[in-house]
Parts: structure tokens; C-alpha cells; sequence
């Protein structure tokens, strides 16, 4: 039977919750059913017809299309099943809905086109009625979405060995073909990779199944096995992440000797660092771009809620205790259509679309787990539109010893059950590893969209860290992310403890595992990323405890297999061998490729020092900068984002110190601390940075600059340079071509080079590097954008006492505000020329002998509490960060920037420029003697007060060159923000 | 001296237990307090423990994801095993607190009264408020355990659920039963920032209510949020070295009513 509960608000309501519910139960219990569903002081319930709500034109409903996670529908399906004391219920199916109440007089086109901005086509279906329609059939339609497969093969052999090469190209980018001839969408394997595959299997005789060829695909493919990174490269031959990235993490190690502080780096899914002696902290940051284009909240939830895994997969399992998020996106005002496909009817969200669902994505993955989401930025470039980029990471804590063992080394034992536990396997997030590693078109899987179902891992995590870790129920753990189980399992095989070096294997029956509904193939259940899923390697002794455990947390925990010491991955289906493959082959096998770069042409090169002339007719009016500075103010990637920051619970866990939002003004911080453990006066400080446009000049010094800001940043707040490490996320564009591989060589070189020159190891990192999307225009010319290459630095540091901290903002008038470090002309691919629309040559450079000295009489300066306040000078130079402590404390203040440059720079270099290793403080003027005294050895600015009035007057050479109101700029910083929440 | 004995609520996407059980331990210090934070499934599996308790809590979260309704789910399971026991606490000289998602689970137990729902922006917000209590004589002077010594006090609210849904006539008989314990003022915070002093729009500003003669308190902002002094926006512009914050005190009014 089929029932609809309509629960509605009471008043005049703008919606209606729908429950359509597919039971074997009677009327009596439906009706009971509807109660539980319904607050009666805020809501009305009706079954299977509308309730009398009046005067409304038109109703659209909106609701999953079949086999999307309905995460509402799961919760209903507990809650009745607990209501009823259901011993079974498998009967019991709950599809929910939302039907939107429109009060307007419009026509019937005008509600489709807002039926259409009130879902996504890929994962929700939209019908709409009229009320004259519902009134006629008594509400929408009893009709349930369920997912039915069609009946087909499970298994099919596919004959590699006598294929042409032109066969296996095709098989490689389009998928293995079906019988009823359709392909499965891409493998992501080149040529040479499948060539490798044929004839491993001629070697042994037999074809492959297709299952065999979809677990290598996910394990060979770019997003697991990083072959740019990992294959060599001009004459790089251990290539970029062996020589430069761990390469620069293993000799600072080599070099701090007795104060290393890494523990754990690169080969967990965090990496891992000292917090304390009982606790480490760990920290990953990942990307989801591909899956955020196509379902914006899908995308960044399932990318927030999967990072977390990252943490709860780091040794024996850390907990969250900070998300961190990233976002570059497309102007939000553009609204040129552009589609995937040529008939013009796969059309692209538009930024203003996908920025709302990212931004939501991580709100409601962050804030119903329970994790502070306490630190991220926003950076908006048009070049963003065809792929926004969506960074999340999350920090963890895990105490040092568990049980006396180590909490960082875990090894499955031979013997041990394959476990796998939370959510069930469905058709969502298939071939999302491989997808990732193409470009976006028309044939971009809508399959690889997941939706994420953050209450299902939080029972997860909770169950497993705060209860089953301690109990030492078992030995190995980790994430399934991309890949899923055959990532996962393959990976945990790989490491079994063996005595004489023999490599690990495993068995799995397959179809032990737990599914969403009947009907997937097994390489489909193999290799799906259903979310919200860890696989364990629990001891044969502690399974019973353990799986009663996990009942208890209302968790499903499965055993599909056994590790093993055979050396292959096996995999079984109703008792037959559909997978036997070598593990040495599964993960050794991938050839290596040469790669070759070549050199790049920009407009302006390092060579060409001078800025262009910046006497454009009529900018400064009287050499006043008063506008300039206002303008440059306003602009998106400068001004304030509350309307993010507020939308997040960041103060979650009791932990925050220095939060997203300072001061009377609330500006936005650079860097956040927090206190992971609350009896601990220690305290975790984070920071990021990104300066795509700075690439246009020079990759290198982009990610110098990113390097250097995100530790000024961490350094600006109370930070501690010798207890930072770093993390880095590459994402480039078309990687196949030659010239965007040597920009990538020259920017991991500035990885290695000032990580080993500040000593700040990375201890994590991630790449992304086909972020291009190709399609049309609305004309149906095919248009192509790549996003600028871009390398986000996060960082994460340990300070030692949380009540050092400094804000950003200023905090008393007649306060003594000070720059430190030097300013150079360097207004090349910054703010301000970006806002002229000029281009630049001189991109900012980092000075690394010298920043590191002002870093470190910075951190004295802050540990022997000389300053009131500390902002980092980044984006928008000297005059953005002067305004933003202005705004943060609502003082004024009245400074002359004269000698702020030893040339006879222009004003617009000494406000504007965005040299590296700068910071503003403020000082009180009873400490500024000592002050002085401490900072004599680094260049330094003695710039005026801070005063009581508002009045932010900046004079140059004897002249007023900027005079507003703290008011006025508050005003402006806010008003990007203002106009989005 | 007799143990104090606190049940934290845990389970289904709760998720402030574990600072709550810190700033009752923090309050209860050579107290002889014993916070135990508790699955719903254990106490389903043996209810009689609740009998040994003396101080209720429902923490915050997000039980069951909001799914069906804010505190819904939760409070529907509770009912469904547990009603008699709660009953059977209630009766007793206990006290009771639901912060945040807690409120929203105990007005769908019907233990306070009316609901919670959308923020009037319908959007989640993080942010502080500053708050009268009850016993101020414009909301007729109500007295509780927990807000003894409080008149003003400033916390954090973190919620999408949180606008306090009631009508005149019923908030004239709260008032008249010394049941409100909250309401949204423009105070040291808002007007320190600026900002809307009741921003979810509850109607007739109520942030927290009360029942059973003051024992049992519901309130949408977080006072665990606000145990320490550096958790303040304000802390900042004025470092004094004391740790505590001025959330602490309702968890020490706990504690003491059993102390005495």
C-alpha cells in the first residue's frame, strides 16, 4: 500500500513536508505515524490529501529523483520503525518531499522557471500543479521514485587480447561497452596503460573480467596514484612529489633532528604532527570540484563530510575538531548560459547557483556533525566559471598512545575480518575517481554526484573514536573515499603484516555487502563511493563485541572478507571468482610515462621590471585616494564574507579563541586558534592562502608568496614558526599541455624552496589537475575555460599559550601603529591593478632572509605581549590592511605613509603594493620604548595612531591623501556580504 | 557528602556533550560531581539508571540531521521507551536543561511549552545575543535554580531552528507563571557590534523558557560556549587573566542547589 502524510505549517504556509510512504500497515497506524511526524503546536498533518490551505496558485514539488540519498526519508523510516516496534522492516519504504506554496497570480511557465532555480535536474525531479489540479485529485500523485534495475549480466569477460590499440583507447576514455552497447563512462586509462593491462592478461592467459578493469582503472587513476606528480619529468627523474615536496619535508626533518615535530606525513590520510606530549594534531585538506559543478551541495558536502573520514582514517582514528574550507568561483553576477552539450540542453549552473550550494554544502556538513568550521576564504576570478574549486580539510586530534601502542601505526593481521561499516552501496558515486581525472563535458557521469549524509558518519565516528578505538576492537582502519571498497580494502591489504616481507592479499565476498536497493553489478558495488563508509581489519576474537557495538549505535558493521597472505585481491560473487588479481600487478603495475615540459611565454617576465606607467589619465583625482581606496575596498575579493562565516557553527566543542570574525566591526580573521583540548592552554593556529593571478606573472613567485602569507598570517595571531607545517593542494588546468607542466615544475620548485628555507615541513597534499570544462556558448560555438593555476597553502601551527593571542583589529585610540618589513613596487597581478584592469610585471617576491627574521621578533613581540593588535599585510597591500583594522576596531586613525618605501615610489605603490613579510601592529604607547628596542634589527615603519574620532586620514609627502570614516568603510566592507545573506 | 549525579544525553547527532560534561565537572569542582555522558540506547536498555540521577541534561546537536523537524526524532524515541522514567524524574527534585537542539527536543516531549522553528531569515547563525533573564520584574520576576544571581548575561546561539513560536494569550499566562527565562535584549554585544539583538526573530524575543516550578530550563543559546572568558567577542579589548566566563554560573547554579 501507498500512503502520503502531508505535514503542514500552521498559518499561511510557503511549503509542505511530504512523506509518501509504500507499507504493508493499516490506517490506524498511518494515522499514528502522522502524529509522530507532526509538531501540533507548529503543524497539521492530512493523510493522502492536501490540507485546506487557501488561496494558493500553484504547488511544486520537489523531491529526490530515484536512488538520491534522502537522508529525511532514512530518519522517518527509523523513527517508524521505533514507533511501531517493527522487528522487519523491509517492507517499509519512505520517499519524502518538499512542495513549495505559491500565492502568486503568474502563468504556468513563469512557476516551471522557478521550479527550475528550486532544484537540480541531475539528482531532484520538479512537478508542478495547479490549484485547481490538486483540488481535483486531492494533492500529487501516489507514485513512489524507487530505483528498479534492469535485469542484466553480473559479469562479463572483456576481450582485451585481440583488440586494436584504437579499441583500447576507446576503453580507456568512454568505459568498457555493456551487451546492449552502451559505454560505462570513462576508465581514464591512456593507451599505454591499457596496453600494459592486455598483456598481463595474454601473460596469463585469460581475459580480464570487467570488474578486474574497473579496479585498476580506480587504483591507476590520477586521483589515487598522482601520476603527474609521481612520474618524471624533464630530467626530474624521481619526479616533482618525491624530490620536492616529500623531498623538502624529509631534510627540514633531517635538519630540526631532535625538534622534528612530524609523526606521521604522506602516508596516512592526514598527515600527522606534535601537538603536545599525549596528543598529535593531524590535518588534511582535500578537493571536490568536479562533483561541485555538477551538484553544488552534493558536492561540497560529501567533500567536507569526507575529509572528516580523512581524520577518522588517520592512525587508529583521530577526531574532528576543526573543518577548514576554500572556494574559488566564477563572478556571481555573470549569467551568460553555457551548456555541456551541443544541443544546448545540458546546461551549466551559473556561479551564483553554485556559490549558494557549495556554501550550504559545507554548512549543513559541518554543523550537523558537530565539527567548528572555523577558518576559510573566498576568492572570486571569471576563469572559475567552468570549474569552481571547493577546498575542505579538517584537523584532528588522536591521542599519542592508545592502549599503550603507538596510535599512529596500524597494520591489518593476517586473518583479520575485512569489516565494512555505515552506510550502503548504491549507484551514487561511481566512476567519481576516474571522472575526476578528466575534463568536464557533455559525457561527465551524473552518477559520480553523491549526496552526503553527515548524521549517518557522525554515529560513525562516534561509535568508532570515542568508543571502539579505545576498546582496541581492531587493528587497521581507513577511509572509503574515491574508489571505495576497492581502493580501500586493496590498500589495507597491501600493508598486512607480514614477517618475511611477502606481500598481503585478501578475499571478499562481494555480496555480503550491504546495498541501497537490488540490482548493482558487482564491479558497480566494487568500486561505488557511496558515502559515510570505513573499512576495518577486525581481529576473528573481536568481531562479536564489535559488531554488538555498532548495533548499539544504531551503526551497520558488515564482514565481506578476510586479509590474507596470498599476495592477490580476490574477489568472490555467489561463489565464484570474479577478480584475481596480483596485488604487486594492482598497484606496481601503472608504467611510467616521461613527461616533458616547455617553456612558457608571458606578457611579462621577471626581465621586465618596471610596472606599466600608472599615470592613466584622470585616475587620481588631485592625488587624492580617498575613492581609489573605497573602491578597492568593495571588491569581492577583498571585502567581508560574515554571510559565510555566520552561516557556520565555529564555535562548536567549547574550542574557539580567535574566531572568523574580530572585533566591533567583525572583519574577517587571516588565521583562527583554537583550544582542541580544554584543560590545555595550547592552542591550534590556522591559516591559508591562494594568489592565482600572481601565476599569470610567475607560478614560482605565486607560490612563494602563498608559502610566505600563510605563515605571516599563522605568525600574525600568535602562531609558532618552528611548530608549522604546511599542506599543499595544486589545482591545474589542461595538464596535458606542455607549458602548464613547466608552470607546475616552477611552482612545486618554490614549494621546496621556501619550505626548506622557513623550515616548515608539508605534511600533507593533494592535486586536482583537469580543471578545464569544454563546451558551448548559447550560440552553440564551442567554448573552452581553464582555471588559472592554483596552489592553496594551508597551514597549521601550535602556540603555546592561547591567551597570547592577537587580533586583528585595532583596540585603543592613541595606540602606536607600526609596518613591519619592507615595501617594494610590487603591484604586479595584485588587487589594485586587477581593480584598473592594468597588467602587471613585478608580481611580489619573498625576501626569505629577511621575513624570517621579522617572523621571528614577531613572535617575541606577540609572546612578550608588546602588541595590541597584528594584521597581516596581503591582498590590497598597506591601505586594505590599514582599513581593515580601522573597521575591526571602529577607531580612525591618522598615519603618514612618507617613509614607507626608501624610493621615490608613488603613493599608490606605498598603499597598494603587496610585498611579502609585511605586518601592521599596533602598539600601546607606555610599551613602545621596549618595542622599539626589540624590533631595531628589522626594517620598520613608525606610521602615526590610532584615534577616537573614525577619522581615517593616510598623508604622504606633507599631503592628505585619503581622509574617510571608519563608518563610510565599514559600510563598504560589508556590502558584498550584506547583499548575499 | 552525597555524589551529584548528571546524565548527558548522547547519541543520533547530539553533539555538545562533551564541553557540557567539561564546564559541569569545571562547575562542580570539589563538589563531588559525577557527569556521565549516556547513548540513548543504554538507557533504552536498562531505564531505571535514570532514577539515579539527579540533573537531566539535553545537550546540543543536531539529532537526526533536523530531519522531520529540529528535536523531533529524538523526542519521538525518547517518548516512545522512556516516558514513564521521565515522568518519574520529573517528579522528583531534579533539574532538567535542553540548550540549543535540547530545547527543541524537550518542547517536542511537551515537558516545556510551545515550539521552536525557522529563523525568520531561515538561514543558520552563528553569532552572540545578549540576554534579561525571567527574574526581571517586566518578564514577571521568575525565579529558577539555574538563574539564580543572573540578570544579564551574554552567550552564543548557533541554530536554523531557533525562532520561539507562541501567541499572546499564552505568553501573557508564561509570564504570569514565571516561566520565561530568556529573553533577546539589545546589550553589551549587539550594540558592541552593532547587530540585531533578536535575529531569529522569536516572537515576543524569548530565548528560554521554563517549567515545573523553575527546574526545568530550556534555552536556544549556549552556555557552555561561554565557560571561558576568552570566548567573549569582547575578550579581546579587555584581557583580564580570570578564566571563567559568565556562562559558567548557570551550570554552578546546578551544581549548588544539590550542594547545599
Amino acid at each position: 500500500m501507498i500512503s502520503r502524510i502531508y505535514v503542514t505549517p500552521k498559518g499561511k504556509a510557503s511549503f509542505i513536508n511530504s512523506y509518501l510512504i509504500s507499507h504493508k500497515l493499516g490506517d490506524e497506524k498511518i494515522s499514528k505515524i502522522a502524529e509522530a511526524l507532526t509538531n501540533p503546536i507548529l503543524e497539521d498533518f492530512s493523510i493522502n490529501k492536501f490540507l485546506q490551505v487557501k488561496g494558493f496558485t500553484y504547488a511544486v514539488e520537489i523531491g529526490f529523483k530515484p536512488g538520491v540519498t534522502d537522508n529525511v526519508g532514512h530518519t522517518t523510516k527509523e523513527t517508524i520503525t521505533d514507533l511501531l516496534h517493527l522487528k522487519n522492516n523491509s517492507d517499509l519504504a519512505v520517499y519524502t518531499s518538499k512542495i513549495f506554496l505559491i500565492y502568486d497570480h503568474i502563468s504556468k511557465d513563469k512557476v516551471k522557471e522557478i521550479a527550475f532555480s528550486l532544484h537540480n535536474p541531475l539528482i531532484e525531479r520538479a512537478s508542478v500543479a495547479s490549484f485547481k489540479e490538486i483540488k481535483k485529485k486531492n494533492g500529487f500523485s501516489l507514485k513512489v521514485p524507487e530505483v528498479i534495475l534492469e535485469k542484466t549480466i553480473p559479469v562479463i569477460k572483456v576481450s582485451l587480447s585481440k583488440m586494436t590499440d584504437e579499441e583500447l583507447e576507446k576503453i580507456g576514455k568512454m568505459g568498457i561497452m555493456d551487451n546492449n552497447g552502451m559505454r560505462r563512462g570513462p576508465l581514464a586509462l591512456d593507451l599505454s596503460s591499457m596496453k600494459v593491462i592486455k598483456e598481463h592478461f595474454i601473460k596469463l592467459k585469460r581475459e580480464p573480467t570487467d570488474i578486474e578493469i574497473e579496479s585498476l582503472a580506480q587504483t591507476w587513476s590520477e586521483h589515487c596514484k598522482h601520476t603527474i606528480f609521481a612520474n618524471p619529468i624533464d630530467d626530474i627523474k624521481d619526479g616533482l612529489y618525491k624530490t620536492y615536496i616529500k623531498g623538502a619535508t624529509n631534510l627540514i626533518r633531517k635538519n630540526k633532528n631532535k625538534k622534528d615535530f612530524c609523526v606521521s606525513v604522506f602516508n596516512d590520510n592526514s598527515g600527522g604532527i606534535i601537538f603536545d606530549q599525549d596528543y598529535l594534531i593531524t590535518h588534511k585538506v582535500e578537493t571536490h570540484n568536479s562533483p561541485s559543478a555538477l551538484d553544488p551541495f552534493g558536492g561540497a558536502i560529501t567533500g567536507i563530510v569526507g575529509v572528516n573520514r580523512d581524520t577518522i582514517g588517520f592512525g587508529l582514528g583521530a577526531k574532528p575538531v576543526a573543518n577548514v574550507y576554500g572556494f574559488c568561483f566564477g563572478n556571481p553576477e555573470d549569467t551568460r548560459p553555457l551548456f555541456r552539450d551541443k544541443d544546448l540542453k545540458n546546461k551549466m549552473l551559473l556561479p551564483k547557483r553554485i556559490m549558494e550550494g557549495v556554501i550550504k554544502g559545507i554548512n549543513v556538513g559541518g554543523n550537523c556533525s558537530g565539527i567548528p568550521t572555523l577558518s576559510g576564504f573566498v576568492h572570486y576570478d571569471d576563469r572559475y566559471r567552468g570549474k569552481p574549486l571547493v577546498f575542505a580539510g579538517t584537523v584532528g586530534i588522536i591521542p599519542r598512545k592508545i592502549n599503550d601502542k603507538l596510535s599512529h601505526i596500524k597494520k591489518a593481521q593476517v586473518g583479520d575480518y575485512v569489516v565494512v561499516v555505515g552506510g550502503r552501496v548504491g549507484a551514487d558515486g561511481i566512476h567519481g575517481a576516474t571522472f575526476s581525472s578528466v575534463a568536464m563535458d557533455s559525457n561527465s557521469p551524473a552518477t559520480a554526484v553523491q549526496i552526503g549524509d553527515p548524521i549517518t558518519q557522525k554515529k560513525l565516528s562516534d561509535a568508532l573514536i570515542k568508543e571502539a578505538r579505545d576498546m582496541n576492537l581492531y587493528n587497521s582502519i581507513t577511509d572509503n573515499g574515491a574508489g571505495g571498497i576497492s581502493c580501500s580494502v586493496a590498500e589495507m591489504a597491501k600493508e598486512v603484516c607480514l614477517p618475511d616481507g611477502r606481500q598481503g592479499g585478501v578475499k571478499v565476498v562481494l555480496e555480503k555487502v550491504p546495498l541501497k536497493y537490488p540490482g548493482l553489478r558487482p564491479w558497480e558495488i566494487w568500486i561505488s563511493e557511496s558515502q559515510e563508509r570505513m573499512t576495518l581489519a577486525v581481529p576473528k576474537g573481536k568481531w562479536k563485541v564489535f559488531h554488538k557495538l555498532m548495533e548499539s549505535r544504531g551503526v551497520e558493521a558488515v564482514m565481506i572478507g578476510k586479509f590474507t597472505n596470498s599476495g592477490k585481491a580476490i574477489v568472490k560473487w555467489k561463489g565464484k571468482t570474479i577478480m584475481d588479481v596480483d596485488m604487486e600487478f594492482l598497484h606496481n603495475g601503472l608504467p611510467k610515462h616521461q613527461l616533458y615540459t616547455s617553456p612558457v611565454f608571458h606578457k611579462y617576465t621577471e626581465s621586465t621590471p618596471p610596472n606599466p606607467p600608472l599615470i592613466i589619465k584622470g585616475r587620481v583625482k588631485g592625488g587624492v585616494y580617498t575613492e581609489i581606496l573605497e573602491k578597492l575596498l568593495g571588491t569581492k575579493n577583498i571585502s567581508g564574507f560574515s554571510f559565510i562565516s555566520e552561516q557556520y557553527d565555529h564555535e562548536v566543542q567549547g574550542s574557539s579563541v580567535l574566531k572568523p570574525l574580530s572585533g566591533a566591526g567583525r572583519i574577517n580573521t587571516d588565521a583562527q586558534v583554537f583550544r582542541p583540548i580544554l584543560n590545555s592552554n595550547k592552542g591550534v593556529v590556522l591559516a591559508s592562502s591562494v594568489y592565482p593571478s600572481y601565476g599569470d606573472i610567475s607560478t614560482y613567485h605565486m607560490a612563494a608568496c602563498a608559502i610566505d602569507t600563510a605563515i605571516r598570517n599563522i605568525i600574525s595571531v600568535g602562531g609558532t614558526l618552528s611548530e608549522l607545517a604546511i599542506l599543499d593542494n595544486f589545482c591545474w588546468c589542461s595538464s596535458y599541455d606542455q607549458t602548464r607542466l613547466r608552470e607546475l615544475v616552477d611552482a612545486v620548485k618554490a614549494c621546496y624552496d621556501y619550505a626548506v628555507g622557513y623550515g616548515t615541513p608539508f605534511i600533507s597534499g593533494k592535486d586536482s589537475m583537469f580543471n578545464d570544462f569544454k563546451g558551448y556558448d548559447e550560440k552553440g560555438n564551442p567554448t573552452a575555460i581553464s582555471i588559472p593555476p592554483t596552489l592553496l597553502i594551508s597551514a597549521i601551527s601550535v602556540m603555546p599559550n592561547i591567551s597570547k593571542t592577537v587580533s586583528p583589529e585595532f583596540k585603543k585610540s592613541g595606540d602606536i601603529i607600526y609596518l613591519l618589513g619592507e615595501t617594494y613596487d610590487e603591484l604586479g597581478g595584485g588587487e589594485y591593478f586587477k581593480m584598473l584592469s592594468v597588467d602587471g610585471a613585478s608580481v611580489p617576491k619573498v625576501n626569505l632572509k629577511k621575513n624570517l627574521k621579522i617572523y621571528k621578533i614577531a613572535e617575541r613581540l606577540i609572546s612578550d605581549e608588546l602588541i595590541r593588535s597584528a594584521i597581516s599585510v596581503t591582498s590590497g597591500g598597506l591601505g586594505i590592511a590599514l582599513a581593515k583594522a580601522c573597521i575591526g576596531g571602529m577607531l580612525g586613525c591618522n598615519v603618514s605613509i612618507s617613509n614607507v618605501c626608501q624610493s621615490l615610489a608613488l603613493a599608490d605603490v606605498k598603499l597598494f603594493s603587496e610585498s611579502q613579510g609585511r605586518i601592521l601592529v599596533s602598539v600601546s604607547p607606555k610599551n613602545t620604548k621596549q618595542f622599539e628596542k626589540i624590533i631595531k634589527d628589522i626594517p620598520y615603519t613608525k606610521l602615526g595612531r590610532t584615534t577616537q574620532d573614525g577619522k581615517v586620514i593616510v598623508v604622504d609627502e606633507g599631503k592628505k591623501i585619503i581622509e574617510t570614516t571608519v563608518k563610510k568603510l565599514h559600510g563598504i566592507y560589508h556590502s558584498f556580504s550584506n547583499k548575499m545573506s | 557528602m552525597k555524589k551529584i549525579k548528571i546524565i548527558i544525553m548522547s547519541g543520533y547527532g547530539l553533539n555538545c556533550e562533551e564541553e557540557t560534561k567539561f564546564a559541569f565537572e569545571w562547575a562542580g569542582t570539589k563538589k563531588n560531581v559525577i557527569a556521565d555522558i549516556v547513548h540513548i540506547n543504554d538507557l533504552i536498555k536498562k531505564p531505571k539508571m535514570l532514577s539515579t540521577y539527579d540533573i537531566l541534561v539535553f545537550p546540543g546537536g543536531f539529532s537526526y540531521g533536523d530531519d522531520t523537524g529540529s528535536g523531533k526524532a529524538y523526542a519521538n524515541k525518547f517518548k516512545n521507551h522512556l516516558s514513564k522514567e521521565l515522568e518519574e524524574f520529573l517528579s522528583r527534585n531534579t533539574l532538567t536543561i535542553g540548550i540549543c537542539n535540547g530545547f527543541q527536543i524537550m518542547t517536542n516531549l511537551g515537558i516545556l511549552p510551545s515550539g521552536l522553528t525557522y529563523n525568520k531569515n531561515g538561514k543558520y547563525i552563528d553569532r552572540w545575543v545578549d540576554l534579561e533573564t525571567g527574574s526581571s520584574p517586566r518578564h514577571g520576576g521568575a525565579s529558577s535554580p539555574w538563574l539564580k544571581g543572573i540578570k544579564k548575561i551574554s552567550l552564543p546561539i548557533a541554530h536554523g531552528e531557533g525562532h520561539y513560536v507562541i501567541n499572546e494569550k499564552e505568553y501573557k499566562n508564561l509570564k504570569k507563571n514565571n516561566q520565561i527565562a530568556f529573553t533577546y535584549v539589545k546589550g553589551e554585544i549587539a550594540t558592541f557590534q552593532n547587530l540585531e539583538y533578536n535575529p531569529n526573530g522569536s516572537d515576543f524575543c524569548i530565548a528560554g523558557v521554563l517549567a515545573y516550578n523553575g527546574r526545568v530550563l530550556g534555552m536556544m543559546p549556549h552556555p557552555e560556549r561561554a565557560m571561558f572568558a576568552h570566548q567573549s567577542p569582547l575578550w579581546q579589548n579587555n584581557k583580564k587573566k580570570q578564566q571563567e566566563g559568565a556562562g559558567l554560573q548557570i551550570f554552578k547554579n546546578a551544581v549548588n542547589y544539590f550542594a547545599k
